[in-house]
């Protein structure tokens, strides 16, 4: 057993698993990332990358298209986010409720449109165009990082670039000082000129976008097919994932790639047949979670304003 | 002034400027809203939405057996609902009544599988109403204590603990209590001690809906009219205020979210010993997230609990027949659920802007007097 485990194909294998498994959960812990700088916490990003899975799966298999089913699922998932921002930011609502309701309503809504487009049958099971790996010329031909980092889906090199991207925008440039402005004090914000609920809609926006083409990686990277509640706590997975990486971009990478780690190594504990209950496998990802919290706590940094409504006094 | 206008008036007072008027009316609005653009939703897959929504009645409400029906569907959303009602109050924003009823459910099958066969029903049934508020109560314990001590956020880590108490009952169905009779896992048959009585013949309407009805005179009572209700709710309001009033706010905290994990392992176990009669993966249906819905619908007050869970419970039970009369989704119910939730936070605000309406108005109306007093002195 330990040969299998240690062998070279057994590990590229389950680093390249690892990649595929934490793009989704970056993808998502980056738009939360966005969200929550600017003072908006949305715990409704499960049943927003559900609506980007099924929006992204269907375009995809109506237009025989991947990419035109990323960019759907991405719109869906703006569309879904703007409910939140209505809520939480015109109205002032509490933002947990909001994400709840969210939820719910994404979890029927997917299903409903699901049966009212590709009927009921289990047996003929739609599906759609996947993505392909894009190959990066000459790098792709290294020996082992060339087919582990050079020969992979194209949204998994779009997240990994969302890092440094994103440390840009949040930390060198004047949006991301005005975004950090509106997390932390927006008040002051507000007085020194910066619309407030206009930068929040905006990151409100980057959440729903990036959270929606996180889901379209399940439906037309990972497998391609749609079914119901796919994403499977995926959502949840990438705000703890925001947490744990201390809302910082590099943070969240690291984070994501620990949950992607342990979430294939599981898989493939699984398929090698070793005698773990698979129950107690797929409860890693979820007891992880917790014990970091527990681990890193006190030294969260979370945005000050975070969860607040912030109403312009008239 | 006419005595039509008179009316008008009146009506309008009671409706919107009291406070209960206000919390009526604008829940009322919430779920009109929410079934017209359910209607519309029905409409747009090309069937029906009178049918629809005259099918979920039908099948909820049509004959006994519906109506018991959507009675036991109710009684654990109630009981569930109860509980984070009071978690709410104080502000603790417990998402884990889903595990809590699982851990509930399990503790309740293993009371009753080791001594259902030992002692009488009237021993053993409250030993496992017991044993899950207890392990619902532990349940929810451990992310009180992260939140408490190590102010570590209590959503995260009841979602979490929802995902694991579900892996855990399925491997401890699967393992060590599984019924070797059965192709797929779960446990053996409770003993006929440890079963709830049915209270209607022919039905599966059981004693629980009972001991759930009970329970909102209780928790009515512990959240209005006693001291820890008063300091439940302080706390959720005003943890500050709280404190400088000498009330321990991190042991309320505690003792709120072990009465919301209690009340959700009850869920639980009227699950297992009044409907299924044994510990299985599909145990709850849901019925922790839908407690969400019905406690927010509810605006956590425990009498307008009962109309809320029954409303949920109706959408469930109707949806069924929806499906086959009306050839409508089942999914569609989920759906106006959440609008539903979406529409009652949207409540929050709109009763708050009556409310500053109303007030404006009174001091508007209080100057004028005050002006007219002046003039008569004058």
């Amino acid at each position: 057993m330990w040969e299998v485990l240690a062998s070279t194909t057994f590990v590229i294998g389950l680093l390249q698993a690892a990649l595929r498994t934490a793009t989704p959960l970056l993808l998502a812990g980056i738009g939360e990332l966005y969200g929550e700088r600017s003072g908006i916490l949305n715990i409704g990003l499960e049943g927003i990358m559900l609506i980007g899975c099924l929006f992204g799966f269907m375009t995809a298999n109506m237009t025989g298209v991947p990419a035109l089913g990323i960019l759907a699922g991405g719109a869906a998932g703006i569309v879904i986010a703007l409910i939140h921002g209505v809520l939480s930011i015109s109205l002032g609502v509490s933002q947990v409720v909001s994400g709840v309701g969210i939820n719910i309503l994404c979890t029927g809504l997917s299903l409903t449109i699901y049966r009212a487009v590709f009927g009921a049958s289990y047996s003929d099971l739609p599906r759609a165009p996947g993505m392909t790996p894009v190959q990066i010329p000459l790098l792709s031909d290294l020996p082992v990082i060339g087919t582990l980092l050079f020969s992979q889906l194209p949204l998994v090199y779009i997240a990994f670039a969302l890092v440094p991207v994103t440390w840009f925008v949040l930390y060198r440039s004047e949006l991301g000082l005005k975004i950090r402005a509106c997390g932390e004090h927006p008040m002051a914000a507000e007085t020194v000129g910066i619309h407030v609920a206009r930068i929040r809609y905006l990151c409100v926006v980057i959440t729903g976008f990036l959270t929606g083409i996180g889901g379209t990686f399940l439906s037309l990277g990972l497998l391609n097919f749609f079914r119901d509640n796919m994403t499977a706590g995926r959502g949840w997975i990438a705000i703890a994932v925001v947490i744990f990486g201390r809302w910082k971009p590099t943070g969240i990478m690291g984070a994501a790639l620990v949950f992607g780690l342990a979430s294939a190594f599981q898989m493939r504990l699984q398929a090698i047949g070793i005698d773990v209950p698979y129950q107690f496998l797929l409860m890693i990802p979820y007891v992880l979670t917790m014990l970091i919290l527990i681990v890193t706590y006190g030294r969260s940094a979370g945005p000050a304003a975070l969860g607040k409504p912030f109403i312009k006094e008239q | 002034m006419t005595k039509q206008r008179q009316y008008i008036r009146t009506l309008q007072h009671h409706l919107l400027w009291s406070d209960f008027g206000r919390q009526v009316t604008t829940a009322v609005m919430a779920i009109a809203a929410a079934l017209l653009l359910g209607a519309l939703c029905i409409a747009a897959i090309g069937a029906s939405p009178l049918k629809a929504y005259g099918a979920i009645i039908s099948g909820a409400f049509g004959n006994t057996n519906a109506v018991a029906e959507t009675a036991v569907k109710a009684a654990p959303l109630l009981l569930a609902g109860l509980g984070l009602s009071v978690a709410y109050r104080a502000n603790m924003w417990n998402i884990g009544a889903e595990g809590q009823i699982f851990a509930g459910g399990m503790a309740a099958a293993v009371t009753a599988l080791t001594l259902g066969t030992q002692l009488p029903a009237a021993v053993v049934i409250p030993l496992q109403f017991l044993a899950g508020l207890t392990a619902g109560a532990l349940w929810a314990f451990i992310p009180a204590i992260l939140k408490t001590k190590l102010g570590i956020d209590e959503i995260i880590n009841t979602i979490m603990l929802n995902y694991i108490a579900v892996l855990a009952v399925g491997w401890l169905i699967q393992n060590p209590l599984r019924d070797p009779s059965a192709g797929f896992p779960r446990t053996s048959m409770i003993p006929e001690a440890s079963q709830l009585p049915i209270i209607l013949a022919r039905t599966r309407l059981h004693v629980g809906v009972l001991i759930a009805l009970v329970f909102v005179v209780i928790i009515h009572v512990v959240l209005w009219k006693s001291t820890l209700g008063f300091k439940i709710r302080t706390a959720g309001d005003n943890p500050g205020a709280a404190r400088a009033c000498g009330i321990r706010v991190n042991r309320v905290l505690i003792i709120s979210m072990l009465i919301s994990g209690g009340m959700a392992g009850l869920a639980g176990t009227i699950q297992v010993t009044g409907l299924h009669f044994r510990m299985i993966q599909d145990i709850s249906g849901g019925i922790g997230f839908s407690a969400i819905a019905v406690t927010l619908l509810a605006n956590n007050q425990p009498a307008a609990l009962i109309l809320s869970a029954l409303f949920m419970a109706a959408l469930d039970v109707g949806a069924n027949t929806m499906q086959y009369q009306a050839d409508v989704p089942v999914a569609v119910v989920n759906l106006i659920q959440g609008l539903v939730i979406l529409f009652v936070v949207g409540r929050e605000f709109l009763y708050r802007r009556i409310t500053r309406r109303h007030q404006a108005f009174s001091e508007k109306q209080e100057k004028l007097s005050h002006a007219a007093e002046g003039a008569k002195e004058q």
